[in-house]
Protein backbone atom coordinates (compact mmCIF):
# COMPACT_ATOMS: atom_id res chain seq x y z
CA UNK A 1 0.00 0.00 0.00
CA UNK A 2 1.20 3.31 -0.78
CA UNK A 3 1.25 5.89 1.63
CA UNK A 4 -1.52 9.04 1.00
CA UNK A 5 -1.37 12.57 1.20
CA UNK A 6 -3.56 15.75 1.02
CA UNK A 7 -2.32 18.53 -1.53
CA UNK A 8 -5.20 20.55 -1.59
CA UNK A 9 -8.48 21.73 -0.09
CA UNK A 10 -11.21 23.91 -0.11
CA UNK A 11 -14.58 24.37 2.05
CA UNK A 12 -17.43 26.45 0.79
CA UNK A 13 -19.22 29.30 3.22
CA UNK A 14 -21.90 27.20 5.54
CA UNK A 15 -24.84 28.73 5.83
CA UNK A 16 -28.83 29.07 4.63
CA UNK A 17 -27.73 29.43 0.93
CA UNK A 18 -30.92 29.96 -0.95
CA UNK A 19 -29.27 31.53 -3.97
CA UNK A 20 -27.29 28.40 -4.32
CA UNK A 21 -28.02 24.88 -5.51
CA UNK A 22 -26.41 22.02 -4.49
CA UNK A 23 -24.73 21.65 -7.85
CA UNK A 24 -22.94 25.14 -7.81
CA UNK A 25 -21.90 24.39 -3.99
CA UNK A 26 -20.03 21.24 -5.09
CA UNK A 27 -18.28 22.55 -7.91
CA UNK A 28 -17.06 25.84 -5.78
CA UNK A 29 -15.52 23.43 -3.46
CA UNK A 30 -14.07 20.78 -5.75
CA UNK A 31 -12.77 23.80 -7.93
CA UNK A 32 -11.29 25.61 -5.01
CA UNK A 33 -9.54 22.33 -3.69
CA UNK A 34 -8.21 21.67 -7.48
CA UNK A 35 -6.96 25.29 -7.83
CA UNK A 36 -5.30 24.98 -4.26
CA UNK A 37 -3.60 22.00 -5.05
CA UNK A 38 -2.40 23.25 -8.63
CA UNK A 39 -3.30 19.74 -10.36
CA UNK A 40 -5.17 20.01 -13.53
CA UNK A 41 -8.39 18.47 -13.79
CA UNK A 42 -6.97 16.24 -16.38
CA UNK A 43 -5.11 14.51 -13.78
CA UNK A 44 -7.95 13.25 -12.00
CA UNK A 45 -8.31 9.27 -11.36
CA UNK A 46 -11.64 9.40 -9.71
CA UNK A 47 -14.11 11.19 -7.50
CA UNK A 48 -15.71 9.97 -4.23
CA UNK A 49 -18.36 12.08 -2.74
CA UNK A 50 -20.38 11.91 0.66
CA UNK A 51 -23.72 12.94 0.69
CA UNK A 52 -26.48 11.70 3.08
CA UNK A 53 -29.80 12.47 1.62
CA UNK A 54 -29.73 14.37 -1.81
CA UNK A 55 -32.81 12.28 -2.59
CA UNK A 56 -34.86 13.40 0.58
CA UNK A 57 -33.18 17.15 0.42
CA UNK A 58 -32.93 18.15 -3.07
CA UNK A 59 -35.05 14.77 -4.82
CA UNK A 60 -31.86 14.17 -6.40
CA UNK A 61 -29.65 10.83 -6.94
CA UNK A 62 -27.45 10.06 -9.19
CA UNK A 63 -24.72 12.56 -7.01
CA UNK A 64 -21.80 10.68 -8.46
CA UNK A 65 -22.64 11.66 -12.10
CA UNK A 66 -24.19 14.80 -11.98
CA UNK A 67 -21.31 15.98 -9.92
CA UNK A 68 -18.40 14.65 -12.87
CA UNK A 69 -21.02 16.25 -15.43
CA UNK A 70 -20.79 20.08 -13.81
CA UNK A 71 -17.67 19.83 -12.73
CA UNK A 72 -16.81 19.14 -16.90
CA UNK A 73 -15.39 15.48 -16.15
CA UNK A 74 -18.19 13.42 -17.76
CA UNK A 75 -17.81 14.76 -21.41
CA UNK A 76 -14.33 13.31 -23.08
CA UNK A 77 -12.41 12.61 -19.95
CA UNK A 78 -15.40 10.55 -18.24
CA UNK A 79 -14.01 10.10 -14.85
CA UNK A 80 -15.11 7.44 -12.53
CA UNK A 81 -17.69 9.47 -9.37
CA UNK A 82 -19.20 7.64 -6.83
CA UNK A 83 -21.24 8.46 -4.48
CA UNK A 84 -20.53 7.40 -0.80
CA UNK A 85 -22.97 7.36 2.15
CA UNK A 86 -23.22 6.86 5.44
CA UNK A 87 -25.30 9.47 7.16
CA UNK A 88 -23.66 12.15 8.79
CA UNK A 89 -20.67 10.05 8.44
CA UNK A 90 -21.08 10.15 4.64
CA UNK A 91 -17.87 12.94 4.24
CA UNK A 92 -15.40 10.88 6.54
CA UNK A 93 -16.62 7.62 4.40
CA UNK A 94 -15.93 9.36 0.91
CA UNK A 95 -12.08 10.38 2.27
CA UNK A 96 -11.64 6.73 3.22
CA UNK A 97 -13.02 5.47 -0.06
CA UNK A 98 -10.43 7.98 -2.00
CA UNK A 99 -7.53 7.04 0.36
CA UNK A 100 -8.38 3.69 -0.28
CA UNK A 101 -7.98 4.21 -4.32
CA UNK A 102 -4.79 6.04 -3.92
CA UNK A 103 -3.37 3.89 -1.20
CA UNK A 104 -3.95 0.64 -3.42
CA UNK A 105 -2.26 1.96 -6.87
CA UNK A 106 -5.74 2.11 -8.37
CA UNK A 107 -5.38 6.30 -9.02
CA UNK A 108 -3.21 8.70 -8.76
CA UNK A 109 -5.02 11.69 -8.17
CA UNK A 110 -8.55 11.43 -6.21
CA UNK A 111 -11.11 13.52 -5.04
CA UNK A 112 -12.84 13.14 -1.71
CA UNK A 113 -15.77 15.76 -1.45
CA UNK A 114 -18.37 15.84 0.44
CA UNK A 115 -21.76 17.69 -0.11
CA UNK A 116 -25.66 18.72 1.63
CA UNK A 117 -28.30 21.27 0.60
CA UNK A 118 -30.84 21.09 3.48
CA UNK A 119 -32.62 24.65 3.22
CA UNK A 120 -34.53 23.70 0.12
CA UNK A 121 -37.25 21.96 2.41
CA UNK A 122 -38.79 22.92 5.29
CA UNK A 123 -36.85 22.51 8.83
CA UNK A 124 -39.46 19.91 9.76
CA UNK A 125 -38.86 17.86 6.31
CA UNK A 126 -35.07 18.24 7.07
CA UNK A 127 -35.41 17.03 10.27
CA UNK A 128 -37.50 13.88 8.78
CA UNK A 129 -34.76 13.39 6.05
CA UNK A 130 -32.13 13.16 9.34
CA UNK A 131 -34.28 10.64 11.06
CA UNK A 132 -33.52 7.96 8.39
CA UNK A 133 -29.93 7.89 9.89
CA UNK A 134 -31.65 5.94 12.75
CA UNK A 135 -33.86 3.18 12.59
CA UNK A 136 -37.44 4.21 11.11
CA UNK A 137 -39.41 1.48 12.01
CA UNK A 138 -38.42 0.90 15.23
CA UNK A 139 -37.50 4.45 16.48
CA UNK A 140 -38.66 6.78 14.01
CA UNK A 141 -41.78 5.38 14.10
CA UNK A 142 -42.60 5.45 17.94
CA UNK A 143 -41.57 9.58 17.38
CA UNK A 144 -38.38 9.60 18.34
CA UNK A 145 -36.02 12.62 16.85
CA UNK A 146 -32.38 12.80 16.65
CA UNK A 147 -32.10 15.10 19.09
CA UNK A 148 -34.26 12.60 21.05
CA UNK A 149 -31.96 10.05 21.21
CA UNK A 150 -29.14 12.26 21.99
CA UNK A 151 -31.10 13.61 24.87
CA UNK A 152 -31.05 10.08 26.32
CA UNK A 153 -27.99 9.48 25.86
CA UNK A 154 -26.96 13.05 27.74
CA UNK A 155 -29.76 11.88 30.64
CA UNK A 156 -27.53 8.92 31.15
CA UNK A 157 -24.20 10.18 31.33
CA UNK A 158 -25.51 13.14 33.65
CA UNK A 159 -26.91 10.03 36.12
CA UNK A 160 -23.80 8.11 35.96
CA UNK A 161 -20.98 10.51 35.62
CA UNK A 162 -22.29 14.00 36.92
CA UNK A 163 -22.44 15.72 33.99
CA UNK A 164 -24.39 18.85 34.29
CA UNK A 165 -25.99 21.27 31.86
CA UNK A 166 -23.46 23.76 32.32
CA UNK A 167 -20.83 21.79 31.25
CA UNK A 168 -22.93 20.41 27.74
CA UNK A 169 -23.50 24.78 27.63
CA UNK A 170 -19.35 25.08 28.09
CA UNK A 171 -18.74 22.82 24.68
CA UNK A 172 -21.52 25.07 22.78
CA UNK A 173 -19.69 28.00 24.09
CA UNK A 174 -16.14 27.18 23.41
CA UNK A 175 -17.35 26.09 19.84
CA UNK A 176 -19.39 29.09 19.30
CA UNK A 177 -16.32 31.24 20.01
CA UNK A 178 -13.87 29.69 17.68
CA UNK A 179 -16.35 29.85 15.30
CA UNK A 180 -16.47 33.46 15.41
CA UNK A 181 -12.81 33.17 14.13
CA UNK A 182 -13.76 31.23 11.12
CA UNK A 183 -14.75 32.73 8.11
CA UNK A 184 -16.90 30.25 6.67
CA UNK A 185 -18.81 29.18 9.92
CA UNK A 186 -22.68 29.65 9.77
CA UNK A 187 -22.82 31.06 13.06
CA UNK A 188 -20.00 33.48 13.77
CA UNK A 189 -21.56 34.86 17.17
CA UNK A 190 -20.09 34.24 20.35
CA UNK A 191 -21.90 33.40 23.19
CA UNK A 192 -22.54 32.45 27.27
CA UNK A 193 -23.52 29.64 28.71
CA UNK A 194 -26.88 31.76 29.58
CA UNK A 195 -27.67 31.91 26.58
CA UNK A 196 -27.20 28.15 26.01
CA UNK A 197 -29.75 27.18 29.14
CA UNK A 198 -32.33 30.09 28.57
CA UNK A 199 -32.71 28.87 25.10
CA UNK A 200 -35.75 26.86 24.07
CA UNK A 201 -36.06 22.94 25.37
CA UNK A 202 -36.05 20.47 22.41
CA UNK A 203 -35.69 17.25 24.12
CA UNK A 204 -35.03 17.46 27.78
CA UNK A 205 -31.82 18.01 29.00
CA UNK A 206 -31.21 19.05 25.44
CA UNK A 207 -31.68 22.82 24.70
CA UNK A 208 -31.91 24.03 20.97
CA UNK A 209 -28.03 25.49 21.85
CA UNK A 210 -26.90 22.14 22.41
CA UNK A 211 -27.67 21.37 19.10
CA UNK A 212 -25.90 21.88 15.45
CA UNK A 213 -27.98 23.20 12.91
CA UNK A 214 -29.42 22.48 9.60
CA UNK A 215 -26.87 24.16 7.23
CA UNK A 216 -25.74 23.98 3.24
CA UNK A 217 -22.27 23.42 2.49
CA UNK A 218 -19.63 21.33 0.47
CA UNK A 219 -15.79 20.77 1.52
CA UNK A 220 -13.47 18.83 -1.25
CA UNK A 221 -9.66 17.59 -0.62
CA UNK A 222 -7.15 16.59 -3.21
CA UNK A 223 -5.43 13.11 -2.11
CA UNK A 224 -2.01 11.74 -4.17
CA UNK A 225 0.70 9.22 -3.71
CA UNK A 226 2.98 11.12 -0.89
CA UNK A 227 5.80 10.37 -3.24
CA UNK A 228 4.76 13.09 -5.81
CA UNK A 229 3.32 15.14 -3.13
CA UNK A 230 6.07 17.19 -3.33
CA UNK A 231 5.49 17.89 -6.48
CA UNK A 232 2.24 19.78 -6.31
CA UNK A 233 2.56 21.35 -3.19
CA UNK A 234 5.52 22.53 -0.59
CA UNK A 235 3.22 21.87 2.76
CA UNK A 236 1.31 18.23 1.91
CA UNK A 237 -0.59 16.69 4.62
CA UNK A 238 0.16 12.45 5.24
CA UNK A 239 -2.76 10.80 5.75
CA UNK A 240 -1.19 8.91 8.63
CA UNK A 241 -3.95 6.57 10.02
CA UNK A 242 -7.41 5.56 8.55
CA UNK A 243 -10.20 3.73 10.85
CA UNK A 244 -13.67 3.07 10.46
CA UNK A 245 -16.05 0.60 12.36
CA UNK A 246 -19.73 0.09 12.95
CA UNK A 247 -22.34 0.13 15.97
CA UNK A 248 -25.78 -1.17 16.13
CA UNK A 249 -28.35 1.05 14.12
CA UNK A 250 -30.74 1.35 16.87
CA UNK A 251 -29.49 3.16 20.13
CA UNK A 252 -31.42 0.60 22.44
CA UNK A 253 -29.41 -2.74 21.29
CA UNK A 254 -25.77 -0.54 21.98
CA UNK A 255 -23.68 -2.27 24.85
CA UNK A 256 -23.83 1.38 26.74
CA UNK A 257 -25.85 4.05 26.03
CA UNK A 258 -23.05 6.09 27.05
CA UNK A 259 -20.28 5.08 25.16
CA UNK A 260 -20.08 5.22 21.22
CA UNK A 261 -18.28 1.76 20.38
CA UNK A 262 -18.07 2.51 16.74
CA UNK A 263 -16.06 5.91 17.62
CA UNK A 264 -13.91 3.51 19.97
CA UNK A 265 -12.93 1.26 17.79
CA UNK A 266 -12.69 3.51 15.10
CA UNK A 267 -9.65 5.79 16.93
CA UNK A 268 -8.38 2.10 18.05
CA UNK A 269 -7.26 1.68 14.50
CA UNK A 270 -6.24 4.34 13.25
CA UNK A 271 -4.00 4.65 16.07
CA UNK A 272 -2.59 1.61 15.57
CA UNK A 273 -2.62 2.43 11.76
CA UNK A 274 -0.64 5.45 12.92
CA UNK A 275 1.56 3.48 15.23
CA UNK A 276 0.23 6.49 17.86
CA UNK A 277 -1.35 7.47 20.62
CA UNK A 278 -4.16 9.71 22.02
CA UNK A 279 -0.58 11.87 23.86
CA UNK A 280 0.42 12.55 19.90
CA UNK A 281 -2.67 13.89 19.00
CA UNK A 282 -2.04 17.99 18.98
CA UNK A 283 -5.97 19.21 18.10
CA UNK A 284 -8.93 17.06 16.90
CA UNK A 285 -12.34 17.88 15.17
CA UNK A 286 -15.36 15.64 16.82
CA UNK A 287 -18.54 15.04 15.74
CA UNK A 288 -20.54 17.53 17.97
CA UNK A 289 -23.73 16.99 16.41
CA UNK A 290 -25.11 18.05 20.21
CA UNK A 291 -22.91 19.03 22.90
CA UNK A 292 -23.14 16.07 24.20
CA UNK A 293 -21.34 14.06 21.57
CA UNK A 294 -18.41 16.19 22.05
CA UNK A 295 -18.28 14.98 25.27
CA UNK A 296 -18.57 11.42 24.64
CA UNK A 297 -15.99 10.92 21.19
CA UNK A 298 -13.44 12.78 23.51
CA UNK A 299 -13.85 10.28 26.39
CA UNK A 300 -14.01 7.39 23.25
CA UNK A 301 -11.12 8.57 21.60
CA UNK A 302 -9.08 8.86 24.92
CA UNK A 303 -8.85 12.29 25.51
CA UNK A 304 -10.67 11.66 28.52
CA UNK A 305 -11.09 9.19 30.94
CA UNK A 306 -15.36 7.51 30.71
CA UNK A 307 -17.11 10.04 32.81
CA UNK A 308 -14.68 13.00 32.61
CA UNK A 309 -15.59 14.76 29.74
CA UNK A 310 -17.70 17.22 30.91
CA UNK A 311 -14.83 18.15 33.72
CA UNK A 312 -11.92 18.41 30.77
CA UNK A 313 -14.34 20.72 28.93
CA UNK A 314 -15.05 22.90 32.18
CA UNK A 315 -11.33 23.41 32.99
CA UNK A 316 -10.62 24.91 29.68
CA UNK A 317 -8.52 22.16 28.40
CA UNK A 318 -10.45 21.69 25.03
CA UNK A 319 -10.17 25.31 24.10
CA UNK A 320 -7.44 26.72 21.71
CA UNK A 321 -4.66 27.07 24.22
CA UNK A 322 -5.74 24.32 26.74
CA UNK A 323 -4.37 20.52 26.72
CA UNK A 324 -6.19 19.25 23.61
CA UNK A 325 -7.78 21.97 21.20
CA UNK A 326 -10.93 20.55 20.53
CA UNK A 327 -13.11 21.56 17.20
CA UNK A 328 -10.73 25.06 16.07
CA UNK A 329 -13.25 25.52 13.15
CA UNK A 330 -16.29 26.01 15.46
CA UNK A 331 -17.71 22.12 15.33
CA UNK A 332 -20.82 21.38 13.69
CA UNK A 333 -22.57 23.55 16.18
CA UNK A 334 -21.36 26.54 15.64
CA UNK A 335 -19.29 26.22 11.74
CA UNK A 336 -22.52 24.09 10.60
CA UNK A 337 -23.27 20.88 9.72
CA UNK A 338 -24.10 20.00 6.31
CA UNK A 339 -24.61 16.43 6.41
CA UNK A 340 -22.75 14.91 3.62
CA UNK A 341 -19.78 17.51 3.58
CA UNK A 342 -19.10 17.41 7.33
CA UNK A 343 -16.56 14.85 7.55
CA UNK A 344 -14.74 16.65 4.65
CA UNK A 345 -14.80 19.91 6.53
CA UNK A 346 -12.99 18.22 9.26
CA UNK A 347 -10.05 17.50 7.11
CA UNK A 348 -10.00 20.65 5.86
CA UNK A 349 -9.48 22.41 8.75
CA UNK A 350 -7.17 20.18 10.40
CA UNK A 351 -5.10 20.48 7.35
CA UNK A 352 -5.12 24.17 7.39
CA UNK A 353 -3.83 24.29 10.87
CA UNK A 354 -1.33 22.09 10.29
CA UNK A 355 0.19 24.02 7.26
CA UNK A 356 -0.22 27.04 10.18
CA UNK A 357 -2.77 28.48 7.68
CA UNK A 358 -5.67 28.82 10.60
CA UNK A 359 -5.49 32.08 11.31
CA UNK A 360 -6.51 33.62 14.86
CA UNK A 361 -7.43 30.12 15.66
CA UNK A 362 -4.42 28.19 14.88
CA UNK A 363 -3.06 26.23 17.41
CA UNK A 364 0.44 27.07 17.99
CA UNK A 365 3.44 24.20 16.80
CA UNK A 366 0.08 21.85 15.46
CA UNK A 367 2.18 18.76 14.35
CA UNK A 368 -0.81 15.98 14.37
CA UNK A 369 -4.28 16.35 13.65
CA UNK A 370 -7.05 14.05 14.31
CA UNK A 371 -10.99 14.33 12.96
CA UNK A 372 -13.87 12.11 13.67
CA UNK A 373 -16.75 11.75 12.30
CA UNK A 374 -20.10 10.05 13.22
CA UNK A 375 -22.99 8.97 11.54
CA UNK A 376 -26.55 8.32 13.20
CA UNK A 377 -26.37 8.06 16.71
CA UNK A 378 -22.77 6.00 16.83
CA UNK A 379 -23.70 3.55 14.06
CA UNK A 380 -20.88 4.16 12.00
CA UNK A 381 -17.37 6.21 12.51
CA UNK A 382 -14.63 7.12 10.78
CA UNK A 383 -11.52 8.27 12.24
CA UNK A 384 -8.24 9.65 10.79
CA UNK A 385 -4.80 11.16 11.65
CA UNK A 386 -3.14 13.49 9.87
CA UNK A 387 0.23 14.99 10.08
CA UNK A 388 3.17 17.16 8.45
CA UNK A 389 5.29 14.37 8.77
CA UNK A 390 5.63 11.38 6.45
CA UNK B 1 -45.68 4.56 6.16
CA UNK B 2 -47.12 2.64 3.34
CA UNK B 3 -49.69 0.37 4.04
CA UNK B 4 -47.78 -2.88 3.67
CA UNK B 5 -45.15 -1.53 5.69
CA UNK B 6 -47.35 -1.01 8.26
CA UNK B 7 -49.21 -3.96 8.26
CA UNK B 8 -46.31 -6.23 8.05
CA UNK B 9 -44.95 -6.41 11.65
CA UNK B 10 -48.84 -5.23 12.95
CA UNK B 11 -48.59 -8.42 14.69
CA UNK B 12 -45.03 -8.42 16.66
CA UNK B 13 -45.95 -4.42 17.68
CA UNK B 14 -49.42 -4.65 18.58
CA UNK B 15 -48.77 -7.72 21.18
CA UNK B 16 -44.88 -7.51 21.42
CA UNK B 17 -44.61 -10.59 19.36
CA UNK B 18 -40.17 -10.64 19.28
CA UNK B 19 -37.92 -13.66 18.71
CA UNK B 20 -35.72 -15.52 20.52
CA UNK B 21 -32.45 -17.86 19.36
CA UNK B 22 -33.24 -21.48 20.74
CA UNK B 23 -29.20 -21.89 20.04
CA UNK B 24 -28.10 -19.39 22.48
CA UNK B 25 -31.19 -18.42 24.45
CA UNK B 26 -30.88 -14.83 23.66
CA UNK B 27 -34.43 -12.90 23.02
CA UNK B 28 -34.66 -9.88 19.94
CA UNK B 29 -37.57 -6.87 20.44
CA UNK B 30 -37.21 -5.48 18.04
CA UNK B 31 -37.62 -8.87 16.45
CA UNK B 32 -34.46 -10.08 14.42
CA UNK B 33 -34.53 -12.51 11.48
CA UNK B 34 -31.09 -13.70 12.41
CA UNK B 35 -29.23 -14.37 15.85
CA UNK B 36 -26.23 -11.72 15.53
CA UNK B 37 -24.71 -13.92 17.96
CA UNK B 38 -25.03 -17.60 16.51
CA UNK B 39 -25.43 -16.14 13.10
CA UNK B 40 -26.40 -19.29 10.51
CA UNK B 41 -25.96 -21.71 13.64
CA UNK B 42 -29.02 -19.69 15.27
CA UNK B 43 -32.40 -21.07 15.28
CA UNK B 44 -34.77 -17.83 15.43
CA UNK B 45 -37.90 -19.06 16.72
CA UNK B 46 -41.28 -16.53 17.67
CA UNK B 47 -41.36 -15.46 20.59
CA UNK B 48 -44.10 -13.25 22.48
CA UNK B 49 -42.87 -11.32 25.30
CA UNK B 50 -44.11 -10.65 29.28
CA UNK B 51 -43.93 -6.57 28.47
CA UNK B 52 -43.06 -6.11 31.82
CA UNK B 53 -39.45 -3.81 31.93
CA UNK B 54 -37.93 -1.26 33.31
CA UNK B 55 -36.88 2.72 32.09
CA UNK B 56 -33.17 2.77 31.23
CA UNK B 57 -33.22 6.26 29.86
CA UNK B 58 -35.71 8.83 28.88
CA UNK B 59 -36.38 12.28 27.14
CA UNK B 60 -39.22 14.35 27.92
CA UNK B 61 -39.56 15.83 23.43
CA UNK B 62 -40.61 19.23 23.00
CA UNK B 63 -39.99 19.68 19.21
CA UNK B 64 -41.53 16.67 17.61
CA UNK B 65 -41.16 14.43 15.01
CA UNK B 66 -43.89 15.65 11.97
CA UNK B 67 -46.66 13.68 12.25
CA UNK B 68 -46.26 13.85 16.09
CA UNK B 69 -46.37 17.79 16.75
CA UNK B 70 -49.66 17.39 18.52
CA UNK B 71 -48.59 15.34 21.23
CA UNK B 72 -45.86 17.58 22.89
CA UNK B 73 -44.39 17.55 24.87
CA UNK B 74 -43.99 13.57 24.91
CA UNK B 75 -41.68 11.09 26.57
CA UNK B 76 -39.94 8.74 24.69
CA UNK B 77 -37.67 6.19 26.72
CA UNK B 78 -35.82 3.18 26.09
CA UNK B 79 -36.87 0.19 28.26
CA UNK B 80 -35.26 -2.96 28.94
CA UNK B 81 -37.30 -5.59 28.96
CA UNK B 82 -37.40 -8.18 31.76
CA UNK B 83 -36.54 -11.01 29.17
CA UNK B 84 -33.29 -8.62 28.26
CA UNK B 85 -33.81 -7.09 25.04
CA UNK B 86 -34.38 -2.78 25.27
CA UNK B 87 -36.72 -1.01 22.69
CA UNK B 88 -37.49 2.62 22.26
CA UNK B 89 -41.08 3.33 23.07
CA UNK B 90 -43.02 6.47 24.39
CA UNK B 91 -44.07 6.13 27.68
CA UNK B 92 -47.64 7.74 28.85
CA UNK B 93 -46.59 9.12 32.45
CA UNK B 94 -46.58 12.88 33.75
CA UNK B 95 -42.84 14.62 32.67
CA UNK B 96 -42.04 15.28 35.90
CA UNK B 97 -43.03 11.38 37.17
CA UNK B 98 -40.98 9.46 35.40
CA UNK B 99 -37.42 8.65 36.82
CA UNK B 100 -34.53 6.08 35.46
CA UNK B 101 -35.46 2.34 36.74
CA UNK B 102 -39.32 2.60 36.71
CA UNK B 103 -40.61 -0.45 36.22
CA UNK B 104 -43.16 -0.11 33.53
CA UNK B 105 -45.95 -2.50 31.43
CA UNK B 106 -47.41 -2.48 28.00
CA UNK B 107 -50.32 -0.85 26.42
CA UNK B 108 -51.94 -1.28 23.23
CA UNK B 109 -52.43 2.61 21.45
CA UNK B 110 -52.31 4.89 18.42
CA UNK B 111 -48.41 5.39 17.52
CA UNK B 112 -49.62 7.77 14.46
CA UNK B 113 -50.76 9.04 11.28
CA UNK B 114 -49.83 10.11 7.85
CA UNK B 115 -52.53 12.80 7.92
CA UNK B 116 -55.72 12.80 7.22
CA UNK B 117 -55.91 10.48 4.29
CA UNK B 118 -53.26 8.25 5.49
CA UNK B 119 -53.11 5.00 7.64
CA UNK B 120 -53.47 5.02 11.38
CA UNK B 121 -50.55 3.12 13.09
CA UNK B 122 -50.87 1.30 15.90
CA UNK B 123 -48.75 -0.26 18.77
CA UNK B 124 -47.34 -0.92 21.86
CA UNK B 125 -46.72 2.20 24.24
CA UNK B 126 -45.58 2.11 28.25
CA UNK B 127 -47.22 3.01 31.28
CA UNK B 128 -45.44 2.75 34.62
CA UNK B 129 -46.78 -0.61 35.82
Amino acid sequence: MRDVAIIGVKTTRFGEMWGRSFRDIIVEAGVGALEDSGVSGDDIGSMFVGNMSGGQFVEQEHIGALIADYSGLSEGFHVPSTRVEAACASGGLALRQGISAVASGQDDIVVAAGVEKMTDVSSGSASTALAAAADREWEGMMGATFPALYAMIARMHMHRYGTTSEQLAQVAVKNHHNGAMNPIAQYRTPITVETVLNSIMVADPLHIFDCSPITDGAAAVILAPADIAHEYTDTPIYIRGSGQASDTLALHDRRDITTLDATVFAARRAFDMAGMTVDDIDLVEVHDCFTIAEICAIEDIGFAAKGEGGKLTEEGETAIGGKIPVNTSGGLKSCGHPVGATGIKQVVEITHQLRGEAGKRQVDGAEVGMAHNVGGSGATAVVHILSRER
Amino acid sequence: MSVARSWRHQVQRYNLIGTSCNSCGKYFYPPRTMCPGCRRDGEIVSYKFKGTGEIVTYTVIHTAAEGFEHQTPYVLGIVKLDEGPSLTSQIIVDPTDIYMGMRVRPVFRKLGDSGEKGIICYGTKFVPE
